[in-house]
């Protein structure tokens, strides 16, 4: 499992009930409800990936997440997950407003900008980043709304969400999840937990 | 001799199951006995888990899948969905197809015989709703020794006796697997029903509905109603690269007869379909169609009517779909997942229009196939045959 998912795995209650906003293959989903009982549907439009989940007993639904989660009806789930989509969104910031509408708890992954390799690329070579991270060229790239672990915190605060964990890690290196040392530079992938204040 | 592929479940013989309990109906009549004839593919195992129903649609019947006779010319309707190593893989569930109730292919209904007066049931069969072909299904299935079924699929209208069935029969169905179906008719779909019913009954061969005492048949009605039909059956991009405004001869013939290939497909369509459909049960299952609402009866809110449901769905809608399009799948989708079912939803990007559901299409078979093998594998259904 990829090394955000396994994070996730550990953060998530048992019996939790939850959206996986880009489920992919589903693999994080068969494995919760699997080991910890939880319940949920992932939201996919890969056909690869939905059929793969269809394969795995996994509920996925096909649905553009730029459309929106007005299907989902508010405060219905614990928690809403989104790993690597928050990126290539339209509006990344209405999404987040639509995950903590439908839940009172969101994770959300995405790939650093700031890390330092990306920073090399952009600052010191000129050309956009390439990485593991961000393994596409700038012409056909998804990836449409880069930001960085600076930025993402900034935008929860502004929205008054409450950041209840927040890590980097490498995209490959489990157990390497940190956010003392200027996370900013040396995290690959940006993870953050959130709430809402409760009225 | 002519060769059967070897994909095909080969030849197939229908059976009858005659049903001596009388049937009440939705409509306050009771069916005294009936007949309803039926196809098997595949072997049941011992356990009697490895079960599949088949509800057809519309104008579908019992045959569902492999030859009558090795000279015919076209196999079963869903042939390429029912087979070894198919979607439905005959080497692993045991497929029960059957024609409904109020059909015209072997099962009790208008061209039936009435034990009561001795004449045909004719205009007199009443009218029958998907809830009692649901339980007519299930008496068919207590026939046959199946107590629950591995899971229920049916396409359009057979999807929406697949619906029926996780209501009526929560605990006898495993899975449902709902495919280019709605979970009501539209007012546009009533509309175009009703068009269909005017143009037979408003046939003067049409005599009420007793035309075969009369020696004849609405054929001209039929006819146009299965055109308005077949219309809303294909897309327009479909029609349009199969005909376009092709010609059956060079010059215009400034006339009325047959001059574009879409008038000569139709006619064609509409014609076979008069000489070998009757036209009472065709009223009869538009009507079904028409009534079908699970909702009505909990203030039209659907995931409130769908509590009893208990199995996982899959429901799958075809992008180029307009007789019920992608958007009505999704009302039942959304309403599963606000009455918290398990559901998996596809929409298939496909230019056939309704008809989608009855042809191969990768991604639909990709689909179709992987939640069938998980049905099998959390069956612990072996691979026989």
């Amino acid at each position: 499992m990829r090394a955000d998912l396994k994070l996730i795995h550990r953060w998530v209650p048992d019996g939790a009930h939850i959206l996986d906003l880009a489920c992919g293959d589903g693999t994080l989903l068969a494995s919760l409800a699997r080991h910890k009982g939880v319940t949920g549907y992932g939201l996919e439009i890969d056909p690869e990936g939905i059929t793969a989940c269809i394969a795995k007993g996994v509920n996925v639904i096909e649905q553009n997440l730029d459309e929106g989660l007005a299907n989902f009806e508010d405060d219905t789930y614990d928690l809403v997950v989104m790993t690597q989509a928050l990126q290539a969104l339209r509006r990344p910031d209405r999404m987040l407003d639509e995950m903590l509408r439908v839940a009172d708890e969101g994770i959300i992954t995405f790939p650093n900008f700031a890390y330092w390799r990306h920073r090399v690329h952009l600052g010191i070579r000129g050309y956009m980043p390439v990485s593991k991270s961000l393994p596409h060229a700038w012409y056909d790239t998804p990836n449409i709304h880069l930001s960085t672990f600076n930025d993402f915190e900034h935008l929860c605060r502004e929205k008054g969400l409450i950041i209840t964990d927040r890590a980097v890690g490498i995209r490959d290196h489990e157990g390497h999840w940190t956010s003392r040392l200027w996370p900013n530079l040396f995290g690959e992938i940006a993870i953050f937990r959130v709430s809402r204040r409760r009225d | 001799m002519p060769e059967l592929p070897r994909d095909s479940v080969g030849l197939v013989t229908p059976q009858t199951a005659r049903f001596d309990d009388p049937l009440e109906l939705a409509c306050g009549k009771t069916l005294p006995a009936y007949d309803l004839v039926y196809e098997t593919y595949g072997t049941l195992n011992a356990e009697r888990s490895n079960a599949i129903l088949i509800c057809h649609a519309l104008s579908g019947h019992h045959h569902a899948a492999g030859y009558h006779a090795l000279d015919e010319r076209k196999p079963g309707w869903w042939d390429a969905h029912i087979g070894p190593g198919k979607s439905i893989d005959t080497n692993r569930f045991f497929v029960v197809s059957l024609n409904n109730l109020g059909g015209c292919h072997g099962s009790t209904g208008p061209i039936s015989e009435n034990p009561d007066t001795g004449r045909l049931w004719g205009p007199d069969f009443p009218m029958v709703t998907v809830s009692d072909w649901v339980h007519s299904q299930a008496r068919l299935a207590d026939r046959l020794g199946i107590e629950r079924f591995a899971a229920v699929i049916g396409g359009s209208l057979g999807g929406m006796q697949v619906l029926q069935w996780t209501l009526s029969y929560p605990e006898r169905i495993a899975n449902a697997v709902v495919i280019a179906a709605t979970p009501k008719l539209s007012a546009q779909n009533i509309a175009f029903n009703e068009v269909a019913r005017q143009a037979i009954r408003s046939d003067p061969e049409f005599h009420d509905g007793w035309y075969i005492e009369h020696d004849t048949a609405p054929r001209r009605g039929l006819k146009l109603a299965r055109m308005v039909g077949h219309i809303t059956y294909l897309s327009e991009d479909a029609m349009g690269s199969k005909f376009g405004r092709d010609l059956r001869s060079e010059d215009l013939n400034f006339g009325y007869g047959v001059e574009f290939q879409v008038e000569s497909y139709l006619r064609y369509q509409g014609d076979t379909f008069s000489n070998s459909f009757d036209a009472n049960t065709y009223l009869l299952m538009t009507k079904a169609l028409d009534y079908f609402d699970p909702s009505a009866a909990h203030g039209g809110v659907l995931a409130k009517a769908l509590a009893p449901s208990q199995c996982p769905f899959l429901v799958v809608s075809f992008t180029s779909d307009w007789r019920f399009p992608p958007s009505r799948s999704r009302e039942l989708v959304d309403a599963l997942v606000r009455a918290g079912k398990p559901v998996s939803y596809v929409n298939i990007d496909s230019p056939h229009g309704h008809d989608a559901f009855l042809m191969p299409e990768p991604r639909y078979q990709a689909v179709f196939a992987a939640f069938m093998s998980r049905v099998a594998r959390e069956l612990g259904l072996e691979e026989h045959g």
